[in-house]
């Protein structure tokens, strides 16, 4: 280590490892994994829609997981809340899918319309 | 990919209360689920809510879990993880409003705080340097060798900071003093000898945030023109005494400390030495003599250590929590340090909370904050519906704080004003139920252990007020005590070596001021208003509620209850010892304590 | 540099002092007012510890300690105030609360600081209790001092002496607080411990919890002992202090007197040690004559000291082979007395007992030394002794001070007694063999004879002034004939310490080394009267020199009595027979 530069770039590198600790106030991705969830895929869903932010380089969505949402015929099931936006709930969101509401809804900001099963009035 | 990360608190109250084996279970059941490579256990240092521990916080979603145990463990990656539903029974339940909180976020014990020295802790991972890299960590160390040593002091000087270590000298000047100072080498050191029974913010700081003492101590050294610093710890603290041996080992790989520090042309580094514990050692002149090898006995000053300190040369000696704050300083400045706290004593303090409280633990809040909100806003209020009857603060040193004082803002002066001392802040809190002479005799007790017995005032002067304590509670008391046990305390406090010698009296001088009454009832009526002097105690059988079971007088160990079966019986108190069985088994409430 | 002067106010008097000065030098030196001191010692135990000397200081939170802090400019001074005066004796009474009050049967109580202490302030009740329970037990593990850690009052002049002025460091504090001690490593006790028996730590102890191992039953019994042929000899140190202990001036000779006393005492032969002196110089001269000649190990470093010896023998066992094997003039003397003086005088030797009056503690050590036996080894043939029956060449040794305890039990009026000679022949002695008593005089002694043996003329001034004074470390150049001797002298083993590391480094320059164990040499040992006169030392060489210089004879070899003994019993000085009963040899006692 012999200059701030070195220092600014180890620090840029391992904010990205604790960048699920930080606050994330844009908006958050939310996954049902309840059993019919799992069942479902929700797991790979999970896994797609993080790895998908990641590459789009967005760190100010937190991505958590909750129970089964109560649509278990439309499963895996993703609810997207951006920052003074209403939420969307997206339904048969399989690993393709996960990927375009990353990139369509969260990163482009427009609404999937076609996977949208239930939108939160305004 | 990670998409979880599970922070589990390792600070010393939570590895006590089985931390180590809820990380066990925890990594367990992630394998079992075939999860291990998506969910990152992380240790950190103390988290402050040590009542609560073992803690356990799952990011990105922030929830709380609390009082963790190896048999729920499992639900926090199998419910949580597996099934993303939050484990309700392992959330923290906000008394007064009995809501859930889910993250710390919701619970008053952090709101209320502002955490500067403890930034880190609880939050970084105390091995990993990238981590404090990442929360701007060694970027104040870059900066200020890029300012003059003098530009550095003057910031200092500026910010206001005084030593947390208890006697509050103004950090800059200190620097000053030690910069200016004829010799040559000078030294740096880090006393971490934390010796206050009850506080421990140092500890935790070396265990949580190890990196930002060595980059405090590395900018000192760069400040005074210092090349080798030590940090002296005792020996009761092996995991802080781990964490920063390896922390050291890091910094030198990444070249923070060693020759050349960041192409500056700057050599410093640090070694550890390890002290056994002994109170005395925390007192600085004791401590310099303790890293040389020698006994740890104080010597006079002047000569202070800035001028002549270890080996006789120019030292500069600040505590943990002191050093904590300086990278803060150089990043953020003076008047950014100054933004909190009261004029005079600028900052944040952080205090160890114990005693009668229902939240107990660490906590950071500026100076200046009153002690309601410390002990009823942040620590939850007194538990058993109990009242508030004082606050000891800085330990064997230091005295009380009564409900008198409760809007008092707490800083170095006001407290020194009512007879305490902020000391590194232990703060313990008294209720109802408490004697002061019995809470006093305490904490002489711990100071006529711990007189290194140099000096006579504090070695034969200190054992002469314990026994007097010591009589005055078993009720042997007697007229003109109190005044024979005020002029001793006066001339020890006088003429005592140190620090430890001349301030032992203070927690006798604080409570005869604020609770003489408690003290004559002692004397004068052989009784301990709070029931708590065994030998001042007085059991009796109230007549109207007992109904002759005969469990108190199989229960006494020297038979000095006599009864029949249905009768009223009655406690012989030539023969009773005070010992309290018969309180304890009586299920009538029969046996009155007085 | 010229010392800048600060202004002082003391007791609401200006003074002026000079930069450095402490509060208590200002007020003893300056304002002529006494400050109290327990735990001080000048220079050499100056760490506050006692908080006697405390003193009002105007701005200072607390007292000041008036031993420690310096005197700064415009510094206001109270050393008399209720506060000051109260602080004090409240102190006092603290360590008199578990002093044992035993001051009708202590050895100390009548020259003890601290009963003097108690008493200049004013100090009448000790109101606090007793907070230690139970009695330490007496450490009696030394052949030459004992300690009773219950009169200890912890003031560490005795730990600071032992480290600072003797290098030696037998003794520090143990234990915390209430419960510390001072104490030896590992509590073996000093007869088990490096402690080389100097009794320096006796001289600076404020009470009576360090004295000498006493042998004064033992020498009263010999006296009372028909049977017995008692003969006492006196070292040269003994004759310029012992007056002290009757009152008399400082640096009073009082060697007439003591001969008449010891007399009265009932000693049948009062004999000398000076003699053997004499006959060291003799031995110690030509082994030194000897090693020049022979390119033998050089430097020669003396050995009269016995503290010295163990210290060489505990601290620099691989360089033993640079100390002269000759024995002290003490054992020098048991050992004439018992082969010599009995076959002369036809007298058993098993029926002598030797008695030596010595300023010194560490003698008591030297004479239960296993190889100090040798008149028994001379004997025991021609006699057909069993080794069970053997004998010491010394039997009881006392201090200067005991022997003046005996002299005050027995009655007798030391001040007014008329001055008596020694005993012929073991009483014959030189001025040479005086000024042992002296730092400097063995090397002074050697030098006289030494160069009169090697040049064969006679010296025209006797008085090495070079080698005199006391000095921790002199040295000089003697030219002889020519050729430079190069000589050094130290007194106090941390001085020693010095020449020795030079020594075992191979790079002392020096041909001859004195080494003196106590400061001052032997007029300063742990045996002598203890003086609170700052100049005492001073005193009593002054008294040296004028003995030496007073003396008839001033050089060894010239005394008649040391050539008889070369004649008739010896031969020639380092002879086999001189060799066999003169000479010793040490051992390593060090823990490798």
């Amino acid at each position: 280590m012999k200059s701030l530069e070195e220092l600014k770039r180890i620090k840029e590198q391992t904010l990205k490892e604790m960048d699920l600790r930080q606050a994330k106030e844009r908006g958050k991705v939310i996954i049902a994994m309840g059993t019919c969830g799992i069942a479902a895929g929700a797991k790979d869903t999970l896994m797609a829609i993080i790895e998908e932010l990641e590459k789009a380089d967005i760190h100010d969505v937190k991505v958590v997981q909750s129970g089964c949402m109560g649509l278990c015929d439309k499963e895996p099931t993703v609810e997207v809340s951006m920052k003074d936006q209403p939420a969307v709930i997206y339904g048969d969101v399989n690993d393709a899918n996960a990927r375009r509401i990353v990139r369509e809804h969260v990163q482009g900001g427009n609404v999937v319309a076609d996977l949208v099963i239930k939108r939160e009035n305004i | 990919m990670i998409r979880n990360q599970l922070l589990v608190c390792a600070g010393g109250a939570c590895i006590t209360s089985g931390e180590k084996s809820v990380k066990d279970v925890l990594v367990d059941e992630l394998k079992k689920n075939g999860i291990e490579d998506e969910v990152q256990v992380i240790e950190t240092g103390c988290m402050g809510a040590c009542d609560l521990g073992p803690i356990v916080v799952v990011y990105p979603e922030g929830t709380f879990y609390q009082k963790v145990t190896v048999k729920n463990a499992g639900l926090i990656v199998n419910e949580h993880l597996v099934k993303g539903r939050t484990v309700s029974e392992l959330l923290y339940t906000e008394p007064t409003s009995e809501r859930k909180a889910q993250t710390s976020g919701d619970i008053p014990f952090y709101t209320r705080q502002v955490k500067r020295v403890l930034r880190n802790c609880g939050s970084i991972d105390p091995l990993s340097i990238e981590e404090y890299i990442a929360r701007d960590g060694y970027f104040a160390l870059g900066k200020a060798l890029e300012m003059t040593p003098d530009d550095i002091i003057q910031v200092l000087v500026d910010s206001g900071l005084r030593g947390r270590g208890g006697a509050g000298f103004p950090t800059g000047l200190k620097w000053k003093a030690t910069r200016e100072a004829k010799g040559s080498p000078k030294y740096v050191v880090c006393n971490g000898d934390e010796g206050d029974p009850g506080a421990f913010m140092d500890r935790s700081v070396l265990e949580g945030d190890p990196h930002s003492i060595i980059e405090a101590m590395a900018i000192a050294g760069y400040a005074i023109g210092a090349e080798q610093g030590y940090m002296y710890v005792r020996a009761e603290y092996p995991l802080a005494i781990e964490r920063f041996e390896y922390a050291i080992g890091k910094a030198r790989e990444y070249g923070f400390l060693g020759r050349d520090i960041l192409s500056a042309g700057f050599n410093f580094d640090i070694e550890i030495r390890i002290g056994a514990g002994a109170f005395v050692c925390g007192e600085e002149t004791a401590l310099l003599r303790s890293i040389e090898g020698k006994r740890g006995m104080p010597s006079i000053k002047p000569p202070f250590p800035a001028q002549s300190g270890l080996w006789n040369k120019p030292t500069l000696i600040n505590n943990v929590e002191t050093y904590a704050n300086i990278p803060q300083i150089i990043t953020n400045g003076a008047e950014w340090f100054r933004s909190v706290g009261s004029a005079k004593s600028p900052g944040t303090k952080v205090f160890a909370l114990a005693g009668m409280v229902q939240n107990t633990g660490l906590v950071e809040v500026p100076m200046g904050t009153t002690l309601r909100e410390l002990v009823f806003d942040i620590g939850g209020g007194i538990p058993g519906g109990k009242k508030f009857k004082a606050a000891q603060t800085g330990g064997p040193s230091g005295g009380v704080i009564t409900a008198d004082y409760l809007d008092m803002p707490i800083d170095f002066d006001t407290v020194k004003e009512i007879g305490t001392i902020m000391g590194s802040g232990g703060l313990i809190v008294l209720d109802e139920s408490s004697c002061m002479v019995d809470v006093a005799k305490f904490y002489l007790g711990f100071t006529v252990d711990e007189s290194c017995g140099k000096c006579t005032p504090c070695r034969e002067g200190t054992r002469q007020m314990y026994q007097m304590m010591e009589r005055i509670c078993d009720g042997k008391g007697h007229d003109g005590d109190i005044e024979k046990l005020t002029k001793l305390a006066n001339v020890i406090r006088d003429t005592s070596l140190c620090g430890l010698g001349q301030s032992a009296p203070n927690p006798v001088l604080s409570t005869i001021r604020f609770y003489e009454d408690e003290y004559r009832a002692h004397i004068y009526e052989k009784k301990c208003p709070s029931h708590v002097c065994k030998h001042l105690l007085t059991y009796t059988v109230t007549s109207d509620k007992c109904v002759g079971c005969t469990a108190c007088a199989r229960q006494c160990p020297v038979h000095a209850i006599t009864g029949e079966v249905k009768k009223i019986h009655l406690i012989d108190q030539s023969k009773c010892t005070k010992c309290g069985s018969c309180y304890e088994i009586c299920r009538f409430g029969a046996i009155r304590k007085e | 540099m010229e010392t800048r002067m600060l202004n002082v106010k003391i007791n609401g008097r200006d003074y002026q002092v000079p930069d450095g000065t402490t509060i208590l030098k200002a007020a003893r030196e300056y304002a002529k007012i006494d400050v109290p001191t327990l735990c001080y010692l000048e220079g050499i135990s100056e760490e506050g510890a006692c908080a006697i000397c405390v003193v009002e200081v105007k701005g200072a939170r607390n007292l000041q300690r008036a031993c420690v802090v310096k005197v700064s400019e415009g510094m206001e001074v109270w050393t008399n105030t209720s506060r000051v005066r109260e602080a004090r004796k409240l102190n006092v009474e603290l360590l008199l609360a578990n002093h044992p009050k035993d001051c009708f049967t202590c050895e100390k109580s009548q020259i003890c600081d601290l009963r003097e202490l108690a008493s200049e302030l004013g100090v009448r009740e000790v109101e606090f209790p007793r907070t230690r329970t139970e009695l330490l037990p007496l450490d009696n593990t030394s052949l030459s001092l004992v300690r009773d850690p219950n009169k200890c009052v912890l003031c560490r002049r005795c730990v600071n002496v032992c480290a600072k002025v003797q290098s030696v460091y037998a003794i520090d504090i143990m234990g915390r607080g209430s419960n510390s001690t001072v104490s030896t490593f590992l509590d073996e006790g000093l007869g088990n411990v490096e402690c080389v028996n100097c009794g320096q730590c006796l001289l600076v102890c404020p009470t009576g919890a360090i004295t000498e191992r006493s042998e004064i039953p033992d020498v009263w019994k010999a006296l009372g002992n028909p049977d017995k042929v008692v003969v006492v000899e006196t070292a040269p140190a003994v004759r310029v202090a012992i007056g002290e202990e009757f009152g008399m001036p400082d640096g009073t000779q009082a060697t007439g007197k003591m001969a008449a006393a010891l007399r009265s005492l009932g000693f049948d032969k009062v004999f000398d040690t000076d003699f053997s002196a004499d006959l060291t110089i003799m031995e110690e001269g030509f082994e030194l004559i000897g090693r020049i000649k022979n390119g033998g190990v050089l430097p020669l470093i003396t050995s009269c000291s016995p503290g010295w010896v163990k210290f060489a023998e505990t601290f620099f066992p691989k360089v033993l082979d640079h100390v002269s094997t000759c024995k002290s003039p003490q054992q020098m003397f048991g050992t004439v007395t018992k082969t010599y003086w009995a076959e002369k005088m036809g007298i058993d030797p098993r029926k002598i007992v030797v008695v030596s009056v010595m300023p010194c503690t560490a003698k008591k050590f030297e004479k239960e030394r296993p190889e100090m036996k040798t008149a028994f080894h001379y004997w025991q043939e021609k006699l057909g002794l069993k080794d069970e029956e053997a004998f010491k060449d010394v039997d009881c040794v006392l201090t200067t001070r005991e022997a003046a305890q005996m002299i005050r039990e027995a009655g007798i009026d030391f001040t007014n007694l008329p001055d008596e000679d020694f005993d012929k022949p073991l009483g014959e002695s030189t001025g040479a063999a005086v000024i042992f008593g002296a730092t400097g005089g063995v090397m002074e002694a050697a030098l006289r004879t030494a160069y009169e043996v090697l040049t064969k003329k006679s010296l025209a001034k006797l008085d090495f002034e070079d080698v005199r004074g006391l000095e921790g470390i002199k040295t000089a150049d003697v030219d002889i004939d020519g050729t430079t001797l190069k000589v050094a002298v130290a007194n106090g083993l941390g001085n020693a310490r010095v020449l020795m590391e030079q020594v075992q480094k191979g790079e002392s320059p020096y041909h001859f080394i004195e080494i003196m164990c106590c400061p001052g040499g032997c007029l300063g040992g742990g045996g002598q009267p203890i003086s609170d006169n700052p100049d005492i030392k001073q005193k009593r060489a002054e008294a040296i020199y004028r003995e030496d210089a007073g003396k008839p004879i001033r050089k060894s070899h010239e005394n008649p009595e040391i050539k008889d003994i070369y004649k008739d019993f010896l031969g020639e000085p380092n002879s086999e027979k001189a060799h066999h009963l003169l000479h010793t040899e040490y051992c390593d006692r060090s823990c490798k």
